[in-house]
């Protein structure tokens, strides 16, 4: 012991620098990651007439973003995320339906103030539990928002939801547009600055200790890390972020109904995440990317053998690529350079 | 009778008679997590197997109602232990995420063969003739199929509790529920007490199902839809419970139905708040282990 010791005295000193550097080699923007920012353009000008889908594709990005940043980084598995969404869409939803509050822009930071209030109020209350309770506690808090809604129907439209809302032109100068071109670069520039955010939390010492928490909560504890704190706030960020993703939603359909807190909603936006790859933020990208276009194309052909096969992906991805998509592209990675040796 | 003395009663009974669906199918899915914490999001999807069995047993092969729900309950059960084997016993060790994604996967696979066989439309059931009208308990008329859930719930509570409490079998149970490490290390062969609790557990969800037709209608949802209550069921209950099971069962089930006896729009609040409830209070369930 007392060799291994001596050693450790003498370099502590280098061994901090590789400690440093190699921290900032982790957070340092890679060429890489230009990738589908740049595909997100490019999807601008081969489709223009597809850019209202592309615009729920970029609102789920942001939802899986959000998911990722629970479940990927902090392990909290929760089955009723869409209750963040859905205040989102909701708040943005009755703001221009009941109040003429249409500015869009505004509409976002109220979405992520009210979704974030009500992430840190249940996560405060649910996430001291674990395990199955915690899967029916968040479960039941966006069954019980969507029954809230139902019973106030008078104020949220119920299930007919809140139909044909209009909204401000963008910073008073973009106007909708039919084919939805305004809103899709709204929400691409949205989504930059979101994970802009995030990709700082993740690499932060905050993200760190999320991820410590994740792989062994004892030893958090253990040296004192304030974990359940540290689970309330990156609970309520990535409420807020849902709720931005919900506002989105809102704003580039024009109308919200109470399916957005179907646990359907819930469990689609994990499957997104799971697809692409939990932990490594551009499994949000890519999971909801592929599951959109996907979807897109098969439910046309028949929803129940869409549906099969989303089961089938699920059951697959499970059994022999946990680590989704990017998982696979990263072991191909490594079997390469095996092979170079 | 008065008025609301009347309604006390049928939500009482009705809501007794939901009870009784809800024990017998989550009791299996209460005995597999409390066995192995096995989250099997595919549960409701063996009773909707169930249920469409009896619909084809009976609507085209003509078999009595009753011999049709024996049927499906073997079938079913038969079935589950292929899974069990297959594919469940690759994850017992895995986490609880990737067991929701597998099962939910399987779930989903299921709605969908089922959807393509059967069609979206709900299916019902013929019944026999002495299953259908009313029966009069001396006081007012009670539907005759709700009094013959009650009933025969309450004779499955009984066997279920005389093979849980008093054979070699239940005790092994029992045990592995417990303590899973020591009753291996005392020669407990607990893989095939699960396959066999699996196989049980899932030909009463069949049996459930079938029972559900006449009650609640059918159809490829009802593998989702319905899963939601039996999970809460076996949360409030307690994993692995039977005595919990049954609490559950009973408050939720008469809980929903006084929901939707009195507020019909605000049906589905009040189970989740008292959800919400005995978890924030109970996190293990009224008599789980802590």
């Amino acid at each position: 012991m007392a060799v291994s010791d001596s050693v450790t005295t003498a370099n502590r000193g280098q061994t901090r620098e590789r400690a440093a550097e190699f921290i900032l080699k982790r957070h340092r923007m890679r060429a890489a990651e230009a990738l589908p920012w740049l595909v997100a353009i490019a999807a601008f000008f081969i489709v223009p007439d597809r850019m209202t889908f592309g615009s729920q594709v970029l609102v789920m990005v942001m939802f899986a973003l959000s998911l990722d940043l629970i479940l990927g980084y902090a392990g909290i598995v929760t089955l009723g995320h869409a209750a963040f969404f859905g205040i989102g869409a909701y708040t943005v939803g009755l703001a221009a339906a009941r109040l003429q509050w249409s500015e869009p822009i505004s509409g976002l930071f109220a979405a992520a103030i009210a979704a974030g209030i009500v992430g840190f109020l249940t996560g405060w209350l649910l996430l001291r539990y674990r395990g199955l309770t915690l899967l029916m506690l968040t479960l039941a808090t966006a069954i019980m928002l969507q029954e809230t809604g139902n019973l106030r129907s008078d104020i949220s439209g119920g299930y007919d939801g809140l139909p044909g809302l209009t909204f401000k032109p963008l910073l008073g100068i973009f106007d909708y547009d039919l084919y939805g071109h305004t809103y899709y670069l709204y929400a691409l520039a949205t989504l930059a600055v979101v994970f802009y955010f995030v990709r700082r939390i993740v690499y932060s010492p905050f993200g760190q200790a999320l991820t410590g928490i994740r792989e062994n909560v004892r030893r958090m504890h253990a040296i004192g890390s304030p974990v359940h704190w540290r689970l309330v706030t990156v609970y309520t960020i990535a409420a807020a972020i849902a709720g931005i993703a919900g506002a989105l939603f809102t704003q580039t359909n024009a109308y919200v109904t109470l399916t957005v807190f179907d646990f359907d909603n819930s469990a689609k936006v994990m499957v997104m995440l799971i697809l692409g790859g939990t932990g490594r933020l551009y499994g949000a990208f890519v999971g909801a990317a592929v599951y959109m276009v996907l979807e897109d194309y098969f439910s046309k052909l028949s929803p129940a053998f869409w549906q099969f096969g989303i089961g089938l992906l699920l059951v697959l991805v499970v059994l022999f690529a946990r680590r989704g998509v990017l998982g696979l592209f990263e072991s191909f990675g490594e079997y390469l350079a095996e092979r170079k040796k | 009778m008065p008025q609301v003395a009347n309604i006390a009663v049928s939500i009482l009974f009705d809501g007794l008679a939901y009870a009784m669906f809800l024990f017998i199918t989550s009791v299996g899915l209460s005995v597999t997590m409390g066995l192995m914490g096995f989250v099997n999001l595919a549960h409701g999807a063996f009773a909707m197997a169930g249920g469409y069995i009896v619909v084809t047993l009976t609507r085209t092969l003509g078999i009595d109602f009753i011999p049709s729900l024996v049927i499906a309950s073997l079938v079913v059960g038969a079935v589950s232990v292929l899974f069990e084997r297959g594919l469940y016993r690759q994850l017992y060790k895995a986490t609880d995420l990737e067991q929701v994604l597998l099962t939910i996967g399987l779930a989903f696979m299921a709605i969908a063969t089922f959807t393509y066989f059967y069609g979206p439309i709900p299916k019902s059931v013929p019944l026999p003739t002495w299953l259908e009208g009313d029966v009069n308990l001396g006081f007012r008329n009670f539907p005759t199929y709700r009094a013959f859930l009650i009933v025969l719930g309450t004779v499955l509570i009984a066997v279920l509790w005389y093979a849980f409490e008093r054979t070699n079998i239940g005790a092994k149970i029992r045990a592995a529920v417990d303590n899973r490490r020591m009753a291996e290390s005392v020669g407990i062969n607990v893989d095939r007490l699960f396959t066999l609790t699996f196989a049980l557990g899932s030909g009463l969800a069949a049996l459930g199902g079938g029972l559900a037709i006449q009650l609640l209608g059918l159809s490829p949802s009802f593998a989702v839809l319905y899963l939601v209550l039996f999970l809460i069921v076996v949360a409030v209950g307690g994993l692995g419970s039977l005595k919990g099971t049954l609490l559950a069962a009973l408050v939720i089930g008469v809980f929903d139905t006084a929901g939707k006896y009195l507020l019909a729009d605000a049906g589905g609040f009040f189970v989740y708040a008292v959800t919400v409830a005995v978890l924030l209070v109970k996190p293990a369930g009224f008599y789980g282990r802590e």
